[in-house]
């Protein structure tokens, strides 16, 4: 027993739905959310704190409008995800975990999305692409610049 | 509509029946992550728009993944009273096509991979109509034995009915109406059930240390973190057969006397926490969970926790402080989650896969799981084929099939008929076995003593194009971006080992790195506080058992064989080969190649950064890495 | 109890002791920087490793392993030798500044790492990251002012955001705990100042003598413990003067 009397902890699994939802709704973990959070969870601040920069999925900083995923699972890895990121980097001129000048669009990396069979894959927000090749890239860029112009692009892969 | 007997279940079943089997016209697009990757969402929306401008009676449903993920996207159509047709690699236009004939009621064979037999067992040496194979006849299926994936593919996973109507939760009436938890224990401990996360704990053991484990309540979790890069079948089951997963579960809080349950899924799987969101919605709703159960007096509630991108989180005690609330930071073990787990309670954790086959142990019964497999070996795994590997895709078999029947019998031999060099099997805790050990038949024991794993059953096909010191160093850069960091070995020791594998694959090694590298993937491997730790040197150690000339040849003659390690190759474009198509200088990133139209171009080495774009968009074939 | 042997020679303990608890009842010594008695095992460090060669044959963190009945512990063989060398090996070469590990890895015979130094950001590092501090002000204290930030190797122990802690009392006790003196504190004016969180608390000062001795935040205690309230502001020495006079007065007023 702590000298300080502690609250009784969250539900299960309620600290981290929480930083989720902080996430979807501004892009990234603001400071006063994250203090809320703990206050309403009644969990100690360096807790939420320490999740919060433990997991990949956080973020502390804006985002882009868009975010890229290359993936780089094994699978990807064997079959040119690199070269993928690699061409993104130099089109977008950004780093991963960067974000593009605009705004338009965040570059990240991940470890696998489980599109493995479909490899090398990149996500682009909600969407997979799969069987990609370095010179099908710019194709997927414009749509999204497409649909921010205001256009709508239905255009598949 | 609540559910409160079999015979409400018997209605239900009767709706599933009727969507799966309609009396109309059905196609289904296979819409799973890999489907929709491929371009299934067009498919399905060109077929849905089609069909109403033509004003086709028909009925378009989503479905899940049939594992052939190389043929990708997949279209089924079912027209009553005739086999099934698969379509593989639709695109819109061939959908377009489709609908057209089908509108003029054709069943096309052109661009058919196979039919799918209405009768479960047709007479032995007929054939069916049109001169297509059966799906189960084709290489890629004819070894396969569906248990886990037994409805992926086959039903509309957001359809409980479907479910149902495929023999879905029945085994849960039957466990918690005719059986004691007791009974259901020891059902799964003579099937020998083995636990399919990868370290193959017998279930039914597990499950009885927690059951007699003092203290109340208890928790079963269901293990859905598939963080192993390469393996996908987890996904695969929570977005096509949700429900699987939950009787699975249900029946496991059932055994040990729990009420509460929870399943973690990973957060790179969106779709697949929408479906088993919904999935569990539905469940409630029609009282399949809840209080009182079938009216057995037994009561579950599921809540589902979304990771958040940490690969330790799979590891189970990681997993649990994760749900608590914190760092996904294991601790030590003893005690074992089965005795001390969530909130220090006795708790039961089970991957997705082992839990989606105990509905089917229930069903079916111990001794007739017990057969498939061998001994000690029971049932079947499911292995994602990818990498460098004509098929790629998810399969099921019995355990004891050879790694080269997985190989070139069901992948069909390595991608553009390259010949196979490797396989890394159970991810970044797995090992790299090479070609000339494919003849060992796959159990959890033979791929541990050949340094490699059975882990989740990623199984990443490597050719003479993979170079494995680069693919150790890939690991091990893993899991140094996974590691928690809690202990020393795992922290320092991954650290330390990509440093040195890093100075090999730049052409700085030394013969004494190899020795200091072994010496430390050892000491990781023995040190370490939990799994992940543990298993994070296996890649390198089972490279340099098997692959020593690889490394030798990076360090003694500063030479990549496979001419992939940057620092030791170069790019040159043939003259006599290259068209000057000029494709090559403007996919190249770094700006590196020049040349006029129609003429040989050239590659400034002081500029290119080696990463083989041109290498593959050339139409010619003609540049060459200089090894 | 339980019955088991350390290297060979047999030791018993009650249950719920760990191999640690019996290493050392044994009179044997094993270096550790992670456990401390007061807190639940962590096995982090893994410099405490030892051999168990009954019933099975593994390798196990004794600070963190429950006494079975005939467990058979080896603390000098080979892998458990070989396992600790190199975790010294590699804090060493972590903080190679730091006195207490220097020591340490010297007496298990390592006076020199293979594995490197630091990065210079990193150069005066003494944080072996064994959680100690984290651990005593979360379970011992429950201010849990600090924690854990990042992971791997980039795990480092702060303040939520690197500023001031609401939560931090100014009590020391991470100070007091670290094993490796990482944690930087100082008493200046009518201010404690921990340095290493970012973190200053005003001192409080004694109504009798005026001297400044405990931090403001920890005035809570008085209110926890009623029966020392009245004490509970003044300084050690005004205290002890106070509980002496209380003494006397009670000695000589009441029927002996």
């Amino acid at each position: 027993m702590p000298l300080i009397p502690q609250p009784p902890p969250p539900a299960g699994g309620a600290l981290l739905a929480r930083l989720h939802a902080i996430n979807a709704e501004y892009g990234y973990l603001p400071e006063e959310e994250l203090r809320r959070a703990a206050e309403e969870l009644g969990v100690p601040l360096s807790q939420v704190y320490s999740a919060a920069t433990f997991y990949a999925a956080f973020s502390f900083q804006p985002r882009g409008r868009h975010t890229i995923h290359v993936c780089l699972g094994t699978a990807c890895y064997i079959r040119g995800g690199e070269k993928l990121l690699e061409k993104l980097e130099s089109t977008l001129g950004v780093r991963p975990g960067e974000t593009t000048d605009d705004r338009a669009f965040t570059v990240e990396t991940v470890h696998c999305v489980g599109s493995c069979s479909m490899s090398p894959v990149m996500r682009v927000d909600g969407d997979t692409y799969g069987r990609l090749r370095a010179d099908l890239l710019p194709r997927i860029l414009r749509k999204y610049r497409e649909q921010e112009a205001g256009g709508v692009s239905d255009e598949g892969m | 509509m609540k559910v409160c007997s079999r015979s409400d279940l018997e209605t239900l079943r009767a709706k599933g029946l009727s969507t799966l089997y309609p009396s109309r016209l059905k196609v289904s697009v296979g819409m799973a992550t890999c489907g929709l990757a491929t371009g299934a969402a067009a498919v399905y929306d060109t077929l849905r728009d089609e069909a109403l401008q033509r004003e086709l009676d028909l009925m378009l449903v989503a479905t899940g993944c049939l594992g052939y993920c190389q043929q990708e996207p997949l279209v089924e159509v079912r027209m009553p009273g005739r086999d099934r047709v698969l379509y593989a690699r639709m695109t819109a236009d061939r959908a377009r096509e489709l609908i057209a004939a089908l509108a003029e009621g054709n069943l096309p064979t052109e661009g058919a991979l196979a039919i799918i037999p209405e009768e479960k067992e047709p007479p032995a040496g007929s054939k069916p109509a049109g001169g297509l194979p059966r799906l189960n006849e084709l290489p890629f299926y004819a070894r396969q034995r569906k248990i886990i994936l037994r409805n992926c593919g086959l039903i509309d996973p957001t359809s409980i009915e479907e479910y149902i109507a495929q023999g879905g939760y029945e085994a849960m009436a039957h466990a918690l109406l005719d059986l004691t938890p007791e009974q259901v224990i020891d059902e799964v401990l003579r099937a020998g059930l083995r636990g399919r996360g990868g370290a193959g704990f017998p279930t039914g053991r597990k499950w009885q240390v927690c059951h007699d484990a003092p203290g109340q309540p208890k928790y079963v979790i269901c293990n859905g973190d598939e963080g192993d890069p390469g393996a996908y079948m987890d996904r695969t089951v929570l977005e096509s057969d949700p429900h699987s997963v939950i009787e699975g579960l249900t029946i496991a809080g059932y055994a040990i006397g729990a009420h509460e349950g929870y399943i973690y899924v990973r957060d790179e799987y969106p779709l697949a926490v929408e479906r088993v969101t919904q999935a569990v919605a539905r469940a409630q709703e029609l009282g399949l969970l809840g209080e009182n159960i079938l009216e057995s007096g037994f009561d579950f509630n599921i809540t589902i926790v979304r990771g958040a991108g940490a690969f330790v989180c799979g590891e189970e005690t990681a997993l649990i402080s994760s749900i608590e609330g914190g760092l996904g930071e294991p601790r030590p073990k003893p005690p074992f989650p089965a005795i001390s787990g969530l909130w220090g309670k006795p708790t039961v954790i089970n991957n997705v896969k082992t839990l989606a086959t105990v509905p089917v142990i229930i069903n079916r019964g111990a001794g007739w799981y017990a057969a498939i497999g061998t001994e000690n070996n029971a049932g079947t795994v499911v292995f994602s084929l990818v990498g460098r590997v004509a098929n790629t895709g998810l399969v099921e078999v019995p355990l004891g099939l050879t790694l080269r029947e997985m190989i070139e019998g069901i992948g069909g031999g390595g991608l553009n008929g390259k010949a196979v060099k490797a396989v890394q099997t159970g991810g970044p805790s797995g090992g790299c076995l090479p070609a000339r050990l494919f003849d060992l038949p796959i159990s959890y024991e033979t791929l541990t003593q050949a340094g490699s794993i059975m882990g989740s059953g990623g199984m990443v096909v490597m050719d003479e194009n993979t170079c494995m010191v680069d693919v150790a160093r890939y690991f091990i850069g893993f899991t140094m971006a996974e590691s928690c960091g809690k202990c020393t070995p795992c922290r320092e020791g991954t650290h330390y080992m990509y440093e040195i594998l890093t100075r090999i694959v730049e052409g700085k090694g030394t013969p004494e790195d190899l020795d200091l590298l072994e010496e430390v993937a050892r000491w990781v491997k023995m040190a370490s506080l939990c799994g992940l730790g543990q298993t994070a040197p296996n890649p390198v150690l089972s490279t340099l058992r098997y692959f020593h000339d690889e490394y030798e040849a990076h360090v003694e003659e500063k030479r990549c064989p496979a001419g992939v390690c940057r620092a030791l190759i170069r790019l040159a474009i043939v003259p006599d080969l290259c068209n000057g198509c000029g494709l090559c200088r403007r996919e190249c990133p770094a700006g590196a190649i020049s040349g006029e139209k129609k003429k040989p171009h050239t590659i400034n080495p002081e500029l290119c950064t080696r990463c083989r774009i041109c290498y593959d968009v050339c139409p010619v074939g003609a540049i060459e890495i200089v090894r | 109890m339980i019955n088991l042997t350390v290297n060979e020679q047999p030791v018993t303990v009650p249950e719920g002791t760990t191999i640690l608890q019996a290493v050392r009842a044994a009179g044997v010594e094993l270096p550790t920087l992670c456990f401390h008695e007061g807190l639940a095992p962590y096995g982090a460090c893994r410099l405490c490793m030892v051999s168990i060669a009954a019933p099975r044959h593994a390798l196990v963190a004794s600070c963190a392993y429950p006494v079975e009945e005939g467990l058979a512990v080896e603390t000098n063989s080979p892998e458990a030798v070989s396992a600790r060398r190199l975790a010294l090996e590699f804090l060493l070469s972590r903080c190679p500044q730091s006195e207490v590990i220097q020591e340490m890895a010297a007496q298990e015979g390592v006076t020199a790492s293979r594995f490197g130094t630091p990065p210079p950001e990193r150069a005066e590092e003494l944080c072996v990251l064994c959680g100690l501090c984290v651990r005593v002000c979360r379970e011992a204290i429950g201010a849990a002012a600090i924690g854990f930030i990042g992971r791997g190797m980039e795990r480092r122990v702060g303040t939520p955001f690197d500023i001031q802690a609401a939560t931090c009392i100014g009590c020391g006790a991470c100070a007091e705990i670290c094993p490796t003196k990482a944690i930087k504190i100082e008493d200046r004016g009518n201010k404690r100042i921990l340095h290493t969180w970012h973190t200053t608390v005003e001192l409080h000062k004694c109504p009798q003598c005026g001297k400044l001795f405990a931090p403001e935040p920890m005035a809570f205690l008085g209110e926890m413990f009623p029966e020392i309230e009245e004490q509970w502001a003044l300084c050690p020495e005004c205290r002890r003067a106070r509980t002496a006079q209380q003494w006397v007065e009670q000695r000589f007023t009441s029927p002996a």
